[in-house]
């Protein structure tokens, strides 16, 4: 990106800029065009997915109708959204109430910077890159408490107090779990996280070691409850605090705030990926840089996207947990486990500095009999049930 | 020691029963949804699903009506009202108005029961939405329509005859539950 802007204004296109001012307009069009191609329709297509997948899980069809198999109901709720009214109650701190969905999307959407599509393909590739994401994604807190303050509302309040709390808990597994892989890395750069991994499953840092393999899980746990996500919504659960802190929110503020939940299950995704799963390694297979690009990009979204898919998944299995289930879950359970594997794996470095290749191939077996046990489960379970079996995505 | 028990328990306990839960909704995949999608997208139309006892909006079938009345003085909130008026010239008999106000309608099915030839019955229709309640209001006469007289051994007009026998078996379907004729269930 910068080599490309470099490389601009060396050809002389902006005679007389300075180059400070080249570079934030590059900025700006790089962010809107992310924000405008990438982004929104990502967040609007998983929107109608998880619905979809929800509704197969509970036997409905979800929404089929709005162009094909419903794959433009997004667009439909956009335009409803940007239709409504946008009330500000009498009573809300007025600029805080405007500002918090903002604040909420720009923590979100400034993850976007350092997540590596690609090996080139990825806008600056922060040296701690990892930090950086750990510290952006705290900003939504801010912006959520903020929604929960202003709106001058208990149910607002109260779901705004249960995120902070909430986000604020999970932090610490979430970042003790990177750190293991910061640990088993060595560097706290996105890319330089993917290239110390391969595109062999065995030599993702998934199954570097039992702790690793472990923290995963961690990670994915203490990042869905970070996302406020099922089973962990309780900022806004329905059946006890109305809406949380959207509550007040309508129109296309309130759809701001689901913009970034969605949006967020995607960089969940690409974090676990990028940190666990080996990013866009792709196998040798061609030389030509366009091909390639293309190929670690499809390996890179393909493998992020099955956690999205997961955590619908995980959505329409798990009921919401009490707030004292929740915290008992993070400070009893979570962080004392997460500690284990940081510890695992520093002893793990001390005995194998440069790493156990028996032991990770040995991991990934372990790996591929879960789910193995899982497919016998899920076979088991249709079989138990005798239901009419209908496989096709479409109906 | 039985705290470090519990506590690894406890954690074996969560991950296995999530395990099986992610199973059980996985499999759910392989499901055929319940969900019918009325009205368009059925292979037909749900009124032809519909069993034949259902009670649907009211219809009156006006060519076998002998115009006894039986219906207007059984149904419990009159929402059947039935004027009939003699021709002058003819000295026949013939109905003005045959209205239904199937929006005061509840479906009991006195008046179907009473009929003595069947000729108002309930159909399978229930799609009765519009759009101000005096849309609700069926009328069967929308022109005089002769009353029938049932002749003495039997219909000899074969249109006639069909719909009468049609009356008479919803009749008997509808009076017997099991099936049998209306009489016999008497005696």
């Amino acid at each position: 990106m910068q080599q490309l802007v470099d490389q601009l204004i060396q050809e002389g296109n902006f005679p007389g800029v300075p180059r400070e001012i080249v570079y934030a307009g590059a900025m700006i069009l790089a962010a809107f065009a992310v924000l405008s191609f990438f982004v929104a329709p990502l967040a609007g297509v998983t929107s109608w997915l998880e619905r979809r997948v929800w509704a197969r899980m509970q036997s409905r069809v979800g929404p089929n109708r709005v162009g094909p198999q419903g794959i433009l109901q997004w667009l439909a709720d956009g335009i409803k959204n940007l239709l409504k009214e946008d009330i500000i109650p009498a009573a809300a701190d007025k600029w805080l109430f405007s500002l918090a969905p903002y604040v909420v999307f720009v923590g979100f959407l400034a993850t976007f910077v350092v997540i590596p599509f690609g090996s080139q393909l990825i806008v600056a590739d922060l040296n701690i890159g990892i930090l950086y994401l750990l510290a952006v994604t705290s900003l939504v807190v801010v912006g959520i408490l903020m929604a929960g303050w202003a709106s001058n509302n208990k149910w607002s309040l109260l779901g705004g107090m249960r995120s902070a709390a909430q986000i604020v808990s999970y932090e610490i597994p979430a970042g003790l779990a990177v750190l293991t892989i910061i640990f088993a890395a060595g560097t706290m750069s996105m890319q330089g996280i993917i290239k110390a991994q391969g595109w062999a499953p065995w030599d993702w840092l998934l199954f570097y070691n039992p702790f690793t393999f472990g923290a995963f899980f961690l990670y994915f746990t203490a990042a869905l409850a970070e996302g406020n996500r099922t089973p962990f919504d309780i900022p806004e659960a329905e059946s006890e605090l109305v809406a949380g802190y959207v509550t007040e929110y309508s129109g296309m503020r309130f759809l701001f705030f689901f913009f970034a939940e969605w949006g967020n299950l995607y960089v969940i995704g690409a974090i676990a990926t990028t940190l666990f799963l080996g990013g866009w390694q792709v196998p040798p297979v061609t030389d030509h840089p366009v091909l390639l690009a293309i190929l670690q990009f499809v390996v890179f979204f393909v493998k992020a996207y099955f956690w999205v898919f997961v955590a619908m998944w995980v959505r329409g299995t798990l009921p919401r947990v009490r707030v004292d289930q929740l915290m008992s879950l993070c400070w009893k359970y979570m962080v004392p486990l997460s500690f284990v594997c940081l510890l695992g794996t520093a002893g793990w470095m001390v005995l194998f500095p440069r790493g156990n290749r028996l032991a990770s191939v040995g991991m990934f077996l372990v790996g591929v009999a879960i789910l193995l046990q899982f497919a016998k489960r899920v076979r088991y379970q249709i079989r138990h049930a005798r239901p009419e079996l209908y496989w096709k995505p479409y109906i | 020691m039985s705290t470090l028990v519990g506590y690894v328990n406890n954690i074996t306990e969560t991950v296995s029963t999530i395990f099986e839960g992610m199973a059980i909704t996985f499999s759910h995949f392989a499901r055929r949804p319940m969900t019918i999608q009325y009205p368009d997208r059925i292979e037909k139309p749900v009124q032809e699903t519909l069993p034949l006892r259902y009670r649907g909006i009211l219809e009156v079938d006006l060519d076998i009506c002998t115009g006894c009345l039986a219906c207007e003085r059984v149904c419990p909130i009159t929402c059947i009202t039935i004027g009939i008026e003699m021709n002058k010239e003819t000295k026949q008999r013939a109905f003005s108005h045959f209205d239904i106000d199937i929006c005061k309608c509840m479906y009991c099915g006195l008046c179907a029961e009473i009929c003595p030839t069947g000729s108002i019955r309930h159909s399978q229709e229930f799609e009765g939405a519009c759009y101000n309640p005096a849309g609700l209001v069926r009328h069967f006469a929308k022109e005089p329509v002769p009353l029938y007289k049932p002749k003495k051994g039997g219909e000899t007009d074969p249109k006639l005859a069909m719909k009468a026998e049609v009356g008479l078996k919803y009749l008997d379907e509808f009076a017997t539950p099991e099936g049998k004729a209306a009489g016999a269930e008497e005696g």
